[in-house]
């Protein structure tokens, strides 16, 4: 919990802190709603879909928590289900022991 | 008559004739109570993530059905006593998918773990340089 603040370059940006830096966005930026699921084009998750919910998988096959992903509560209720099917019918691992290092 | 989707698993030493014929089979199961079965998809031969009785890899047919629910109790009854069935998943959805499922879909994006694409974005054209602090998503959470 206390390592917070280092992580909030990626997790969903928050008004202010670093908007005007360097960084190509360039400018303030508000705090915008980019939950990778909402807007038009967004993806359906589809538990069919194992190019997509491995996104949402860490290298040993947990489910990221969407303050990381971005992902609106909604639509990581939704996701969790998703990758809950797909683990059930062997589309992904429920954990994955060969890649990764972490415990 | 509510919808659904029903996904299959055959084992890996059935051949491909055989899974079809079972195919047929569950599909008259479904007919012969009263439903219709929209779509039939082969997935083929696919590896499975983890070891399901002994099998590292499995046929996969989903079903897209119209059909009473009598006919999916009916369908799941016939494919749990079916030694050559690994496992099967039955989901009651909204709508039917007419096309291809995600699964038959030519997929182009890349499979990336998280965070690349978004860290990509905030920096713009900037060119990736190795930070220790960027190590994987997974490592640090896992």
């Amino acid at each position: 919990m206390s390592d917070f603040s280092e992580r909030s370059e990626r997790g969903p940006r928050r008004s202010g802190g670093g908007g005007g830096g360097g960084f190509g966005g360039g400018g303030f930026r508000g705090r915008p709603k980019n939950c990778p699921f909402s807007g038009k084009a967004a993806p359906k998750i589809d538990y069919k879909d194992v190019h997509l919910l491995r996104r949402f998988i860490s290298e040993r096959g947990k489910i990221v928590p969407s303050r990381i992903t971005a992902v609106s509560a909604k639509k990581q209720r939704e996701l969790a289900q998703a990758i809950k099917r797909a683990r059930f019918l062997a589309l992904l691992p429920y954990v994955d022991k060969r890649s990764g290092t972490g415990g | 008559m509510p919808l659904y989707e029903n996904v299959f698993i055959a084992r890996q030493d059935v051949p491909v004739s055989q899974v079809e014929a079972l195919t047929a089979s569950f599909a008259d199961i479904v007919r012969a109570q009263g439903g219709q079965v929209t779509k039939t998809e082969q997935w083929g031969l696919r590896n499975l993530a983890y070891r399901i009785k002994k099998n590292k890899k499995g046929h996969y047919v989903l079903f897209n059905l119209d059909a009473p629910a009598e006919a999916v109790t009916e369908l799941e009854r016939t494919m749990s006593l079916n030694e050559d069935v690994l496992r099967f998943l039955t989901v009651r959805v909204e709508t039917l998918e007419t096309e291809p499922s995600a699964m038959l879909r030519k997929d182009e994006r890349a499979d990336r773990p998280f965070g690349e694409r978004e860290r990509e974005r905030e920096r713009g054209e900037r060119p990736r340089r190795p930070r220790s602090e960027d190590a994987p998503e997974a490592g640090v959470e896992a």
